[in-house]
């Protein structure tokens, strides 16, 4: 599924390398917490995996493919069948929860009765169901993320990529947002999730990778978030 | 593509920056105004001078009574009758010359008052001082020096005279004010781009968001940008409706004001109006298409 080679990022202008040849493999299926203290290069893994940013050194395979061999015109392609959620949310304000869920379907051409069909169906998965015609200023933080989740799942991606998606959210409605991550894994779908949150990640006992300037210093089946932290 | 769903696109982004959109329009209606003007001068030159070429021919003008004293070649008075008939065979002789008509000083005359007809001179020259021609039509009319060389100076003949000389100076005019036309229309195309560019450029920023979602969630580069080329591309569909309605408004006021104060040249009208308004409409939107593309390709990376 997933499948970093010696996998080195600098970014322009800065001396200290982002990640720092990193190596691993991910499943088809797993849920693993990406952990690490603030600038470890939590996001920026995850940005090569979008293929948002490039690795300077070694390589990178999502889904089986090698994204340094991807040509620009196929990486929207290779996206409909990631998901990604984000600590902000990233909602549209003028736009309801349903036109919201919605616009992710339209913009890469689904047909309008698929996406009348498949977006009640996501709002109901995630627990939103009745609210599809709220603005996103009219909900709280755990039902917009939800409206997040919704719409990155709303394609059943095979990979499920959340950047601190509770880093915003009180602990009642973070535990609301693991359980319903946990249930998209438990569909199939692999899911990879960058956090803080050493509660969450204690609780969960799923798979560990901590990352510390840089380098992997710690990859742990059913681990806790640390000790040093 | 759901056109539906691109159509909404477009009218929240244009309304979005009212301002701008107006700014680019009317600069965009500018430029392709200006451009079809300078077509239609264009076209009206060449009518004028498939029609005129046509008529005008090299006049070999022959020698009055009064011209003794002016021309050398006059010396003699008025061209006699042998003179004539010898320039008139001369001329039949020049393999360049395709027909020859003679027109006496009554015809002078007359066309003289059909191209003056206001002029206060018309009752003071008399048929006698125009003087009696002959009209040679060429079979290239720009052989004329061949009948200037081996005539003018020639006993009997006053003058000769290439008539598309007068015109040119008429086209002359006429293709001045289409580099005219073309030179304006050259600064307003630049500040049309700029314009275009700029709201482009503000448009994407204002929508950075969604664009961001739409690449996020995988959009195809097609579909991030089509809202911003469509919305560029139909601000310049209006600025070309805008610019065909000048266009159509001056080939009323050229038919209805100046036609009939100046006779004498047939002017082009609605059918070449036609003709030159599609060509606007595709170049405009062609062309904010374009300058839209590349400002994106700039600004929303993969
Ligand atoms: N676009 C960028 N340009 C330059 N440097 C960057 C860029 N993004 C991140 N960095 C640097 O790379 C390092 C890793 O950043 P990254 O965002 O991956 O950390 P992180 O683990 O996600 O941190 P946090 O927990 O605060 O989100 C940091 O030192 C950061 O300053
Ligand atoms: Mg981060």
């Amino acid at each position: 599924m997933i499948r970093f080679d010696n996998v080195s990022k600098t970014y322009p202008k800065q001396n200290r390398p982002a990640l720092m040849d990193v190596s691993l493999e991910i499943e088809k299926g797993e849920f693993v917490f990406l952990v690490g203290s603030s600038g470890s290069g939590k996001s920026t893994f995850l940005r090569l995996l979008l293929r948002e940013e490039r690795p300077s050194q070694g390589a990178v395979h999502v889904l089986g493919k090698d994204l340094g061999r991807l040509s620009n015109w196929k990486v929207p392609h290779m996206r409909r069948q990631l998901g990604t959620v984000f600590q902000d949310f990233r909602l549209l304000p003028n736009k309801t929860v349903a036109q919201n869920v919605a616009f992710a379907l339209e913009v890469i051409g689904k047909p309008k009765a698929a996406i009348n069909k498949v977006v009640p169906e996501v709002l109901d998965l995630v627990g939103l169901a009745g609210k599809e015609d709220r603005m996103p200023g009219e909900l709280s933080g755990g039902e917009q993320q939800r409206v997040a989740i919704a719409r990155a799942f709303v394609n059943r991606p095979m990979l499920l990529i959340a950047d601190e998606p509770t880093g915003n959210l009180d602990p009642q409605n973070s535990v609301g947002i693991m359980k319903l991550l946990d249930r998209i894994n438990r569909t199939g779908t692999t899911v990879l999730m960058a956090t803080h949150d050493q509660a969450i990640v204690d609780q969960m006992r799923k798979r560990v990778i901590e990352l510390d300037k840089g380098h992997l210093v710690r990859d742990q089946s059913r681990g806790v978030y640390g000790y040093q932290h | 593509m759901r056109a539906q769903f691109v159509m909404s696109e477009i009218g929240v982004g244009l309304r979005r920056n009212l301002t701008m959109t107006i700014a680019v329009v009317v600069s965009v209606a500018l430029s392709l105004a200006l451009a079809g003007a300078s077509l239609l001068v264009r076209d009206q030159v060449n009518s004028m001078k498939g029609f005129w070429y046509d008529k005008v021919q090299v006049a070999v003008y022959l020698c009055n009574k009064s011209d003794a004293k002016q021309y050398a070649s006059c010396s003699g008075g008025a061209v006699t009758d042998q003179q004539r008939t010898q320039i008139k065979a001369d001329l039949l002789k020049l393999p360049v010359v395709a027909d020859v008509q003679y027109e006496n000083k009554q015809d002078a005359y007359k066309h003289w008052k059909e191209m003056n007809p206001d002029n206060p001179l018309t009752g003071v020259v008399g048929a006698d001082g125009l003087p009696e021609s002959f009209r040679v039509k060429l079979k290239d009319p720009q052989q004329y020096d061949v009948i200037a060389s081996a005539f003018a100076g020639k006993p009997g003949v006053q003058s000769v005279e290439d008539q598309r000389k007068i015109l040119d100076n008429l086209f002359g005019l006429l293709n001045g004010l289409q580099t005219v036309a073309f030179g304006v229309m050259s600064l307003m195309v630049c500040v049309a781009l700029l314009l275009i560019v700029n709201t482009v450029r503000v448009s994407a920023f204002s929508r950075r968001r969604e664009t961001g979602i739409m690449r996020l969630v995988g959009a195809s580069n097609f579909y991030v940008q089509m809202p911003f080329i469509a919305e560029a591309a139909f601000a310049a569909l209006l600025g070309a409706a805008l610019a065909s309605g000048l266009l159509l408004v001056g080939n009323l006021f050229v038919h209805n004001w100046l036609q009939p104060r100046v006779q004498f040249i047939h002017f082009i009208g609605l059918p070449e109006v036609m003709r030159v308004i599609p060509l606007l409409v595709v170049i405009g939107m062609g062309m904010a298409a374009v300058a839209a593309f590349f400002t994106l390709r700039k600004y929303l990376k993969v």
